[in-house]
């Protein structure tokens, strides 16, 4: 390919100082006003982690209360507030934004070999939009918590409850806008920003599904900030829209939610797909397998997921027929799942397979998102639903999706371009266990309630019959099993900022434009435009050599 | 200790034998595509594993015949499983024309039932096993859902709206009966037992409860005389209750309707939405005045009334304007 530059140290002792973008600048006005799009990464990379760490709590505090039948820490209506907060908070505020807005930030530019993405100060300004929603959506739980749960269903939402919907409707609807803008920027970003050479087909995965994420992010997004406005419209001034009793028709709201819900789904998988292509790859030094078809799926599973929103809403009252149009469409979803799944099994085949971190966690990822694909498969049968509808197996199903698929691809993500990003290698061993850690705890969480929804357990109980107590006692233990996984990275991740060794260009010996620039990278990126002359991954034609600081 | 919890509830109505069924097969798919990858990726992830840090290894783009296999293959299954879903929820949905009726009131945080011959029940549902049974449901505030595991049952229970779930039990005993749908602070606290009897045992309940209390058509004529229904509706100036239950009625502009339960619960808390063709929209609205159960014991009344004698007479007067 086009440059290579190595930052080779020939004695370790004469460190030369090199400028990059993280020393470039110093003090906290070049990060808060900075437009380079590593250092917005880094901005949502510390809000995003921030959020995640509120929602945790939420869901730790929720499985603690859920050790008792009747509710071992807090009373219904506080246990209420906290799956709402938890879920708001995961959708809204970190998997959406996390693998897009962190990874998509920083990687977009360097793997199409470009300067920034295509508007700096609008991805600038998008971090500040969904910073404000989320302080509001903050100052929404310190005021007293929100309790419709995170879908807001009417009438309950607009006419019932007395906690503070409004203000967190608000942080939802401004959150919105800051996707919009992050969609739109990465659209043009990825049409107009491509190095000479960088062909559609010879993009990474990652580039094409982060495309098809935010296709869905602009068209999906207005739907919801527009709903929003309408829940606070009814609430507010009560203007009859979906409370039948002024007028109004809930299930309209149903309608509305799902509209932008359902594709809010592929927003959060898709891009850890992408992550996930990237990983196999570079631990099996093989080009992805069957890469068009892997590509392509990206775009059927965004147009397929506009039409799939009525498989929420089977049993609320939707016709039988609009019941059918909605099962099989759903049941297509599944064809494009299944044939990325079957391409990157493939792709270990006669590959050189290694076992870094990263590559746990895209293992990981493929295992625990054929169980979450496969269990969708049972809610998008019609006569299965009516029995499954609203049971914790609808949890565990989509927690399988959303951390068995979206967290595992973002840490795994994480892992692989943390070197990249702040030119420092972690200790892979801790991260390693980090990584069994987690994929254990996360199966001890969720598989017990898959029985739970089988046993007919509702979902959103704050307090249950006797006899599902083991199960939920199983479930929360491996929740303290999962929340000891997501605190080690926290440590050695930081640890390795000051104390880990030195990355060199390429630790992984990986293929991509962003491991032929430094790291971590300069502040344009590449010293020189880069000309791309081959197709990604292209490991067979030159071996890619790993360019560690030491070597 | 997982011997004590059974992976399903047991099976107490007819339709749950057919769901199991249905679980089962998709059940078997997902272990055997999710042992498959598992085992493939075990395979190959030891098999291929890297022996030399400069390894490179040989480049497979991919193979064309293989994308169409795990494209297909798949397509086919799902296909079986949508089939078998939308049979399977037609028979979930299609209530035996001989069920008998129970009328269900949704409300924050508990469900007042009322059966036809009048006992009314809070939180408890009495039924007969071998019997159908149907639900007309609906709620006097938020979104509730009527669900009872044992029989794979459920149904969103909407305010302003009937929505209709039924069951046949082939087993006596207390089954749980759960709200699903999320309805506020209280929700799982909205859950009760369906208690299903043998005939002569249901009976012999049903009749000690109506010692006390009146059938619902007989409410809901007493409701007919005290909000003034009788007023119109029994002297000609509105359309007369006799056989109108169930039958086709012309509306102004030309539209036909059933008079079924929603028809009739519009044209009490909306009369002017829907008037008949050849009357005067002169009924007022019953909106805030009139509860749930007492809207349902009216159509109770006039369901009563379908079947008298007098029918057609009310039929050719709706016809003829």
């Amino acid at each position: 390919m086009g440059t290579v530059t190595t930052t080779t140290l020939q004695q370790p002792q004469a460190e030369e100082y090199r400028v990059h973008y993280l020393n470039a600048k110093y003090g906290i006005k070049s990060w808060l006003l900075t437009t380079d799009h590593k250092r917005i990464a880094w901005l949502y990379l510390v809000s995003t982690t921030f959020f995640f760490v509120i929602g945790g709590v939420a869901a730790a505090m929720m499985r603690l209360n859920l050790v008792s039948p009747q509710g071992a820490i807090v009373q219904p209506e506080t246990y209420n507030k906290l799956f709402t907060i938890h879920g708001t908070i995961m959708i809204f505020f970190f998997l959406a934004p996390a693998v897009p807005t962190v990874l998509g930030n920083f990687l977009i530019p360097m793997m199409i070999g470009a300067r920034d993405v295509a508007f700096p100060r609008l991805n600038l300004l998008s971090w500040y939009i969904f910073i404000t929603a989320g302080m509001i959506f903050i100052y929404s739980v310190i005021a007293g918590g929100v309790d419709t749960g995170w879908t807001f269903y009417t009438p309950l939402s607009t006419s019932y409850v007395n906690t503070h919907v409004i203000s967190a409707a608000m942080a939802v609807f401004i959150s919105g806008f800051s996707s919009i803008l992050t969609g739109l920027n990465f659209v043009v970003t990825i049409h107009k920003m491509r190095a000479p050479g960088l062909t559609w087909f010879r993009l990474p995965l990652f580039i094409w599904s982060m495309y098809a994420a935010s296709l869905i992010f602009i068209l999906a997004m207005p739907v919801i900030a527009i709903t929003m406005v309408l829940v606070m419209l009814e609430r507010l001034f009560h203007v009859g829209i979906f409370d039948p009793a002024l007028g109004g028709d809930p299930i309209l709201f149903q309608h509305l939610f799902w509209f932008f819900g359902h594709p809010e789904v592929y927003i959060l998988v898709l891009p850890a797909m992408g992550v996930i292509s990237e990983l196999i790859a570079a631990f099996s030094r093989r080009r992805v397998f069957g890469y068009g078809f892997v590509g392509f799926s990206s775009f059927a599973i965004a147009v397929l997921s506009f039409l799939v929103w009525g498989h929420h809403m089977f049993v609320s009252g939707q016709s039988v027929y609009a019941g059918i149009f909605f099962s099989a469409m759903s049941m297509a979803v599944a064809i494009p799942s299944a044939v990325k799944v079957f391409n990157w099994t493939a792709t270990l085949y006669k590959g050189s397979v290694s076992y870094e971190a990263p590559m746990l966690y895209a293992l990981g990822f493929i295992g625990l998102f054929t169980i979450g694909g496969l269990t969708g498969v049972f809610l998008a049968s019609l006569g299965l639903d009516v029995f499954l509808h609203d049971t914790y197996f609808v949890i565990a199903h989509f927690h399988f999706i959303m951390v068995g698929g979206a967290v595992m691809g973002y840490m795994g993500g994480l892992h692989y371009w943390w070197p990249k990003m702040t030119g420092k290698l972690y200790p892979d061993y801790w991260a390693r266990l980090a990584a069994c850690i987690i994929f254990i705890g996360f199966v001890l969480t969720f598989g017990p309630q898959f029985i739970l929804g089988f046993e007919g357990l509702p979902r959103r109980y704050a307090m249950y019959p006797p006899n599902f107590q083991f199960l939920n006692i199983m479930s929360s233990a491996g929740a303290s099993i999962l929340a000891v996984g997501y605190i080690m990275p926290l440590f050695y991740l930081v640890w390795s900022l000051k104390y880990g060794p030195e990355a060199g260009p390429n630790p992984w010996g990986a293929k991509g434009l962003e491991w032929e620039t430094a790291s971590p990278p300069p502040v344009h990126n590449f010293d020189k435009t880069p000309v791309v002359t081959e197709e990604a991954y292209a490991y067979g034609a030159h071996p890619a050599p790993v360019t560690t600081a030491a070597s | 200790m997982l011997c004590l919890l059974p992976l399903l509830p047991k099976q107490a109505s007819t339709v749950a034998p057919s769901v199991d069924h249905l679980l089962w097969f998709v059940i078997g798919i997902s272990v055997f595509f999710t042992a498959l990858i598992f085992l493939l990726l075990l395979v190959f992830a030891i098999k291929y594993r890297r022996r030399a840090p400069d390894e490179v290894p040989q480049q497979i783009h991919g193979n064309i015949p293989l994308e169409l296999t795990w494209t297909i293959i798949p397509i086919i299954i799902v296909i079986v499983i949508f089939v078998w879903g939308v049979d399977l929820f037609v028979r979930e949905r299609r209530a035996p024309m001989d069920a008998v009726h129970v009328y269900v009131v949704g409300k924050q945080w508990m469900w007042k039932l009322q059966h036809p011959e009048g006992p009314r029940e809070i939180n408890t549902l009495h039924v007969p096993v071998g019997v159908p049974v149907e639900l007309t449901l609906t709620s006097q505030d938020v979104i509730h859902d009527f669900a009872v595991p044992a029989f794979r049952i459920k149904t969103d229970v909407l305010p302003d709206r009937y929505t209709t779930e039924w069951f046949t039990a082939t087993r006596t005993g207390r089954f749980p009966l759960y709200c699903d749908q999320y309805c506020g602070t209280f929700h799982s606290e909205m859950r009760g037992d369906v208690i299903v009897m043998t005939l002569p045992q249901y009976e012999t309940w049903l009749s000690g409860e109506m010692h006390h209390t009146e059938t619902m058509a007989a409410a809901g004529e007493k409701l007919y005389e005290s909000y003034g229904c009788i007023t119109c509706h029994g002297t000609g100036k509105a359309p007369p209750f006799v056989g109108l239950y169930g039958a086709k009625v012309r509306l102004e502009g030309g539209q036909t309707v059933i008079a079924d339960d929603r028809y009739i619960r519009q044209s009490i808390l909306d009369p002017s939405s829907q008037v008949v063709l050849g009357y005067k929209p002169i009924m007022p609205t019953f909106q805030g005045q009139i509860s749930e159960d007492q809207i349902l014991q009216i159509i109770a009344y006039i369901q009563s009334l379908a079947n008298t004698p007098g029918a057609q007479g009310a039929e050719s007067a709706k016809e003829t304007k």
